[in-house]
């Protein structure tokens, strides 16, 4: 079997495959289009930026279309996976960690040498593949472009573009096409669109940058002071933005995950999620699935999700007032609320979902549970600085560490080593939230079709969570997990037609059958 | 006491499931032999390593420490011989083992009839682990092998095309019944199926046999010869898939009695106490139901070894399938089936057909035509809840209130477009012009 593995980075590879006419121009389309931004970004000296910038993603666009046609469309609709363990890419082999390497350094220098990309340092004009973007950015929102738009921009094109190469492979799967259609949507409208478009409009008020859909503790700089200032100074609008944001963490997201589990927000709506699901969707199936994976998993995520609490918690008690008489909202009056709220999620969990939990994560549970709550009573008592640590350097630790190094330079850097889903998994906040209810008390399941399955490890090789379906699978086990986000390409895969994805009721959605459906050992025998 | 010393012949799905259950329920000593592999992996999934959606550990249901810490000892070696009034097995290497309760779940081998050249370099079943490797070596791609011929038109041949033709491999497929799968299969649907395998440019040649293999002067393959038209196809690989029959050489030698495969009763023992057989290789004495004697079938293989568990811990318990039931997919379509329905209807049965305009979606229900009884369904293209059916033919409902509830036995993912209201009105169209 190892002849196919094209590892080798031999030019003259005795097996490459032969391409198509077709594939040959999209590629050429492609390339060229990524060229000139390449010359941008070795600082060339080029004329008309607006015009090359629009060539230049246009012939990127082009490039994936086509090639995406001529992928998928000369074939029946159905499972696309051929040769995906022998494409060095995708399995890890010579261009996989090439291009794992190339992509953890852009991140790198994004997050920590922008000027490299030519951003202008104090006021400066951009240059580079930064000032390639400012005509761009000047129509939407009217500024000169940052790091940040030129990452936007590429980020929604990555989603848009690898979204439609997954509709096409996907295409005869409508649940797949829909919600690749809505991480579209929300991406290009929602992340994209309308807050560079607010930016332009609001440009004399303090309205902060603000997504929508990207809510805390994703967002976890959302309830920053200046955030917060902003939003109370712009007034009717600002305050509902405020008030949204609060509401969609404790009312809105609890609700839908109840209804529909937590894949209408990680599979259907998120950004990180959108670009998993498309840019990443040829590198899912590098997930690990062992058991040691997944005890990593459920200390890392939740030792974040702590971080994240015990960070915004300091940052927000910073600059609440000490004075009742000002606003009713004090340092002592918040500290007494995120307290009331912990101690009330804990508590109800505790008594009513005890049994659910394993010994593990009941111990984790109280530790941390514990370990917050005496972190508080030690303010409370002594007055001294909260946490011990000062809040400004929790967050920017919390913003370096797990904003910068572990969501975005891990996260997508590591896209074609560990698969698309690092972040997701292993540490984004607001899955462990959502995945929390999602295990709780969530209708959604995936359910398995009685005795059918015939254990071939499809949908757990292809699981981008790294969640071994096929044990449940075997057993005749429902999968309710927490951290499943939903995608359906475990159900998608199967060649048995064993897993559904379905909102049911709250009962008999964890069974444990004692006999798989099929045998009927122990009944009458005198069945004909 | 010391615990008694379970051994198990065969590491596939059946002997696993066994040895799984028999630690669930008590702390005997387990030793699981086999000759094949390590570990256990799903041969079901063989196909996908060959098309690279796989690789081998993939198909390792549980990974390598899970049999140490479960107390379940693997050995690899070939056991030549059992002698059951010493209670010990003769491996290949001399090693002796003996047992307390030995349990036989060797599986099948593919079948051969003795066509000339059948030995051939280039001529191999699919179903073996090392199966995979001699592919790899006959046909890696369409440089080393310009044709396959693929012999025997079932389940596992059907399997075997999509493999090749997923390396672009050109492949003739020869099918000795008029129709593919035509002896389990209504023909309006195994008509459909025709289709489908030809719309993926796959040379299918019906109602033809194989009358002999040539080689070159090297021993491998370089062509076929079809028993009917006497037509030579240049070739460098033969797949033999005219199904498997019970893997028992090794037995036969032994006072275990076997016909084709191993007997057993409902309890799936022997005629020798103490021995068990379970799985592709036991063959009923009487056969359960409709059900065939030998059922090389994974999930009753599995529930085989469900059941032994008891029997070998202390309640006997006999095996008791329920309706029948199977699955498969043949290139991009699926099928599934819940209790029986015939190539054509049985004797006061009836047949009631929907096709979907595209031609890759059907049912099939066979019911009883006075009672209305549904005797099964075949489905391709929808897939069914399985504990719905399971549920209405144990209630024995009738074909009014199948179609009726249709809508509630689906199981396809959500958004796909439904088609219980087409269905109904077919049905409904059939009655009126009755």
């Amino acid at each position: 079997m190892e002849n196919l593995q094209n590892t080798s980075m031999s030019l003259a590879r005795p097996d490459t495959q032969k391409l198509s006419a077709k594939l040959k121009w999209a590629l050429a389309f492609g390339s060229s289009g990524l060229f000139i931004l390449l010359l941008a970004m070795f600082n060339t000296p080029l004329a008309n930026h607006g015009v090359l910038l629009a060539a230049s993603l246009s012939l990127i666009s082009v490039g994936v279309v086509l090639y995406a046609n001529e992928l998928y469309l000369k074939k029946s609709e159905g499972i696309k996976n051929d040769g995906v363990w022998f494409n060095a890419l995708s399995s890890r082999g010579a261009r996989g960690w090439v291009v794992g390497v190339v992509l953890t350094m852009f991140y790198v220098v994004l997050y920590f040498y922008p000027h490299l990309l030519g951003l202008g340092a104090h006021g400066a004009k951009n240059t580079g593949l930064i000032a390639l973007f400012d005509p761009l950015s000047h129509l939407l929102s009217g500024g000169d472009a940052s790091q940040w738009f030129v990452y936007g921009t590429l980020y929604t094109l990555a989603i848009l573009l690898f979204g439609f190469k997954f509709m096409l492979k996907y295409r005869g799967n409508r649940y797949q096409q829909l919600r690749t259609l809505s991480v579209m949507f929300f991406q290009f409208g929602f992340a994209f669109l309308i807050p560079e478009l607010m930016a332009g409009l609001n440009s004399t008020s303090n309205l902060p940058y603000y997504d929508l859909k990207n809510m805390w503790p994703l967002n976890y700089y959302n309830f920053e002071q200046y955030r917060v200032d902003g939003f109370i100074s712009a007034g009717n609008m600002g305050m509902a933005f405020l008030i949204f944001g609060i509401v969609s963490i404790f009312v809105i997201s609890p609700f839908l995950t109840y209804k529909y589990g937590k894949r209408w927000y990680c599979s259907w709506v998120c950004g990180c999620g959108g670009l998993a699901e498309t840019a990443g969707d040829p590198f899912r199936h590098l997930s690990s699935k062992t058991l040691a994976s997944w005890k990593i998993e459920r200390w890392l995520i939740h030792l974040v999700l702590v971080f994240v609490v015990l960070m915004t918690t300091a940052v927000v008690s910073t600059y609440l007032e000490t004075d009742s008489s000002k606003y009713w909202l004090t340092k002592d009056v918040f500290l007494v609320l995120v307290g009331l709220l912990l101690t009330t999620g804990f508590t109800l969990t505790m008594v009513f979902k005890r049994k659910e939990l394993g010994q593990d994560a009941r111990y984790g549970a109280v530790g941390f549970f514990i370990l917050i709550m005496s972190l508080l009573g030690i303010h409370y008592s002594s007055g001294g600085q909260l946490f011990f640590i000062d809040a400004e350097t929790l967050r920017s630790l919390y913003g370096l560490l797990i904003g910068a190094i572990f969501s975005g330079v891990v996260g997508v850097g590591m896209y074609p080593i560990l698969g698309s889903r690092v972040w997701c998994r292993f540490g984004c906040p607001m899955a462990a939230v959502l995945g929390f209810q999602q295990r709780m008390f969530s209708k959604f399941r995936i359910t398995t079709n009685g005795g059918q399955c015939i254990s071939c490890g499809n949908c757990s090789t292809y699981c981008e969570m790294g969640i071994d379906v096929r044990a449940y699978a075997q057993k005749g086990e429902n999968i309710v997990r927490s951290s499943c986000v939903g995608c359906g390409v475990c159900a998608a895969v199967c060649p048995r037609g064993v897993l559904k994805l379905e909102n049911g009721s709250l009962e008999g959605r964890v069974n444990s059958p004692e006999v798989m459906l099929g045998n009927n050992m122990g009944k009458s025998t005198n069945l004909d | 006491m010391s615990e008694e010393h379970v051994i198990i012949i065969g590491n596939g799905i059946s002997g696993i499931t066994l040895a799984r259950h028999i630690r669930k329920l008590s702390d005997k000593k387990i030793t699981v032999i086999s000759n094949e592999t390590e570990h256990f992996f799903s041969r079901t999934a063989l196909m996908y390593i060959y098309m690279g959606h796989m690789k081998f550990e993939h198909t390792k249901p549980y990974e390598d420490w899970f049999w140490e810490k479960n107390k379940i000892s693997l050995k690899k070696g070939y056991v030549q011989s059992i002698d059951t009034t010493s209670k010990s097995l003769v491996f290949q290497n001399n090693e002796i083992l003996e047992y307390d309760k030995l349990i036989m779940a060797t599986g099948s081998k593919p079948n051969k009839f003795g066509w000339p050249g059948e030995n051939l370099n280039g001529v191999q079943g699919l179903y073996h682990l090392q199966d995979l490797t001699t592919l790899e070596k006959y046909a890696a791609n369409n440089q080393v092998c310009e044709r396959a011929v693929v012999v025997g038109g079932g389940l596992i041949g059907i399997e075997l095309v999509e493999m090749l033709i997923s390396r672009n491999i050109p492949v003739t497929f020869l099918v000795r019944e008029k129709s593919f799968w035509g002896s389990v299969l209504p023909s309006l649907e195994s008509e459909m199926l025709n289709r489908h395998i030809k719309d993926h440019h796959v040379d299918l040649r019906l109602g033809v046999n194989l009358k002999e293999i040539k080689g070159d002067q090297n021993g491998a393959v370089r062509s076929i010869v079809i028993k009917e038209t006497n037509e030579e196809i240049a070739c460098n690989l033969v797949g033999l898939t005219a199904g498997v029959s019970p893997n028992i050489e090794f037995v036969t030698s032994s006072d275990i009695a076997t016909n084709r495969g191993i007997l057993v009763n409902r309890f799936l023992e022997t005629n020798v106490p103490d021995v068990y057989a379970i799985g592709d290789c036991a063959e009923q004495q009487e056969p359960i139901g409709k059900r065939k004697a030998i059922e090389a079938v994974w999930y009753t293989g599995r529930m085989m070894g469900e059941t032994l568990a008891h029997t070998i811990c202390g309640n006997r318990t006999a095996y008791n399938p329920g309706h029948w039931f199977n699955s498969a997919k043949f290139l991009d379509i699926e099928y599934q089936t819940y209790g029986w329905v015939n190539p054509a209807p049985l004797e006061k049965n009836r047949h009631f057909h929907w096709m979907h305009q595209d031609q890759s979606k059907c049912i099939t229900i066979e019911y009883n035509q006075s009672t209305g009884e549904v005797n099964g369904i075949n489905t391709f293209g929808i897939r069914l809840r399985h504990e719905v059916f399971h549920q209405w033919l144990t209630e024995k409902q009738d074909i009014d209130f199948v179609l009726k509830n249709l809508g509630k036995a689906n199981f396809d993912p959500e958004f796909y477009a439904r088609y219980e209201g087409d269905i109904l009105e077919k049905y409904n169209l059939d009655l009126a012009s009755v």
